[in-house]
């Protein structure tokens, strides 16, 4: 089963999953009063399920055919390994962890050691222009965004105050 | 309409909405030089900053100088090293990239920059004439129509948009309708959907969104093949002149393009891609013999067509997005999110409640051009530097680009880790061939219609309110039509290609 059908499955498992909070356990908290309106918070996600499921079930039938391949210039998927897939999860997982670190490290340390990182994985190794650049983009980004833009990002780690 | 030419006047020329203008220009063409960072990734970008700005017509004028710029842009990459930033910018590349490899860059820009500016200035004026007649009209509609209407331009969306696989779009359309009622609905006081997590009651966030489906996606496929971003040397420009014969023959080519690009691109779902292979394929079929044989080997005509066609097509775009409140495309989707975020709903009571940001917007686009043409045009050679910037450098800062715009606008970590799941959620779905567009534009569309949707039930008591309307009851036939009819026609050529016959 190709890629595409997959997807259909999982996004055909959500909205039967939608589709059964919307028909059956959204409406028993709907007060009593509100019962009487001819439209429930409910009416329009009943909809919305019933015509995903409709149109995931077309697709996984193969009503309509699924693409012949990839185009050119597209990433083929099915040769996935033969790309930077490994860069790829470093990235991720460097940006799932500036997303924890922000607050608790402060935005100047996570922001620069963010950006060398991610220099780093996709091979770059020349320190004295990588350090400085990303110093100085993260210096400068954080006075635009505090003093220009006014949006308070706290800048030092957690044990410094502020 | 005048008057309202005078207040737009006023509002655009003051101080700080012509550096809006100029400063939004360039930074779109900087960054929308770049391979693979496209208008819609770069205003997403972008909205955070514009929105912290405060006024909206200041926002949208910056927004919108950000979009013309990075279409220059765009067209600017294609040219000089074959690597279409956008889509819409991928036929200017069939006659501008061999232009360059004849030693010519310097005048396929030139034609570029002046196609572009009349495109952009023609598709203004006719903005600006069809846009107040298109809002006398729909200020007759009531939220049933507006409900209809809206079913329409999300079919449409689907049916032009995607990559001719109308299940796949019409899944995605549903899929972001899904999306927007998660969270406290404006009807109903009451959480749906949030499965208990708190980060969910307010909704999935709209620039954390339009990151994931956008920005994400192209810089995970630039890091999985390299090749894509691979920047020969910026090159040597010069000789931006161009003779006067060649002037009289691209003329009628511009003229025409700009006014058949504007219309397609008033259509919703259509666009400025679809535009400017259009044009391109018109203006080869009507040019003569030996012109047709020059296409594709560095033609002017060739490079002029596409390059008015999508800038005239950028420009009809704004017409459904100013006056029914419904983005034919990605970008004014995006566009129409960050008006909402500052409080103002496109739509025919646009032009009544704030005259002036609807008409400074109009004379923006008229500025903006202008910028693009004499202060882009002279700045190219060193513009084109940026071409140089290794990807190893690139790549982090596009990542982190993404991450402060979904995070200052929320101040909210988890915003992020949402981020990065959407993100890898997105290049999956790219990977198989899925349209990420029409999951954005229901996303940005799923409140208004279910708004619109729900005041039409109460106000006739019932779904009835679908026949009793005729104009309804018409427009939403047509947008079944617009679904049904093309995966029809897909399914009947397919049967008859494997010998079956049709069998009226």
């Amino acid at each position: 089963m190709a890629l595409d059908r997959w997807i259909a499955l999982i996004i055909l498992m959500i909205s039967i999953a939608y589709g059964y909070t919307a028909f059956f356990t959204m409406d028993a908290q709907l007060p009593p009063f509100m019962q009487r309106n001819p439209v429930w918070p409910s009416t329009f996600p009943k909809v919305l399920s019933v015509l995903a499921i409709i149109t995931c079930l077309s697709i996984l039938v193969g009503f309509e055919k699924s693409g012949d391949g990839p185009k050119e210039g597209e990433i083929n998927y099915r040769r996935l390994w033969d790309y930077n897939i490994g860069q790829v999860g470093i990235l991720l997982a460097l940006m799932v962890a500036y997303a924890i670190a922000l607050r608790p490290v402060g935005f100047l340390a996570a922001t620069t050691i963010f950006l060398v990182a991610g220099s780093v994985t996709l091979g770059e190794r020349r320190w004295h222009i990588m350090i400085p650049v990303a110093l100085i983009a993260t210096v400068g980004i954080w006075y635009l965004v505090q003093e220009v833009l006014g949006i308070f990002l706290r800048p030092w780690p957690f044990f410094l105050g502020m | 309409m005048l008057e309202g030419l005078l207040i737009g006047l006023s509002t655009a020329f003051s101080f700080t909405n012509i550096l809006m203008v100029i400063g939004g220009c360039l930074i779109g063409t900087f960054i929308g030089m770049l391979p693979g960072l496209g208008p819609m990734s770069i205003i997403a970008i972008m909205i955070p900053v514009a929105i912290s700005i405060g006024d909206p017509s200041a926002a949208l004028i910056l927004l919108a100088g950000v979009y013309y710029g990075a279409i220059f842009g765009g067209s600017t990459s294609s040219i000089l090293i074959n690597a279409p930033g956008v889509a819409s910018t991928v036929a200017s590349s069939f006659d501008g990239y061999p232009l360059t490899r004849q030693g010519k860059a310097g005048k396929a820009l030139t034609v570029a920059a002046i196609a572009s500016f009349v495109g952009g200035t023609i598709g203004a004026i006719l903005l600006m004439i069809f846009a107040p007649m298109l809002a006398s009209v729909a200020l007759l509609f009531h939220s049933a129509e507006y409900f209809a209407l809206m079913v329409v331009g999300l079919s449409a969306i689907a049916a032009f948009a995607g990559t001719g696989q109308v299940g796949k779009a019409v899944l995605m359309t549903l899929l972001g309708l899904i999306m927007a009622t998660v969270g406290e609905g404006a009807l109903f006081n009451a959480p749906r959907f949030t499965m208990g997590i708190m980060d969910l009651q307010s909704g999935f966030g709209f620039i954390t969104l339009a990151m994931a489906m956008f920005a994400l996606p192209e810089a995970m496929y630039l890091v999985l093949d390299p090749g894509r971003s691979k920047t020969k040397d910026g090159g040597e420009i010069k000789d931006l002149r161009i003779t006067r014969a060649e002037a009289r023959e691209i003329a009628p080519v511009i003229g025409r393009q700009s006014i058949q690009g504007f219309l397609i691109g008033v259509l919703p779902g259509a666009g400025a891609t679809i535009a400017s292979f259009l044009g391109y394929a018109v203006e080869r079929n009507i040019a003569s013999k030996e012109d047709q044989e020059l296409f594709g080997k560095g033609s002017l005509k060739g490079l002029a067509a596409p390059e008015s066609a999508n800038n005239a097509a950028s420009t009809g775009s704004f017409v459904p997005l100013l006056t029914l409140g419904i983005p034919g495309s990605g970008t004014t989707a995006i566009l129409l999110g960050a008006l909402i975020a500052l409080n103002v709903t496109p739509g025919p009571r646009l032009m009544i409640d704030s005259p002036e940001i609807f008409w400074s917007v109009i004379i923006s686009m008229y500025i903006g051009n202008l910028v693009l043409l004499i202060l882009n045009l002279p700045l190219i050679p060193y513009i084109a530097k940026v071409l140089l910037v290794p990807r190893t450098f690139l790549i982090p800062f596009i990542l982190f680009f993404t991450l402060m715009g979904a995070y200052i606008g929320q101040n909210n970590a988890t915003e992020l880790l949402i981020l990065v799941g959407f993100g890898i959620c997105a290049t999956i779905l790219r990977f198989a061939d899925y349209p990420l567009a029409p999951l954005l534009i229901g996303f940005i569309l799923g409140s208004m219609l279910e708004d619109n949707f729900s005041r039409s039930m109460q106000l006739e008591g019932g779904i009835g309110f679908i026949l009793e309307r005729p104009m309804t009851m018409g427009l939403l036939v047509v947008a079944a039509l617009l679904v049904i009819l093309p995966s029809y026609r897909a399914r009947r050529a397919r049967l008859r290609q494997q010998g079956i016959a049709d069998g009226d």
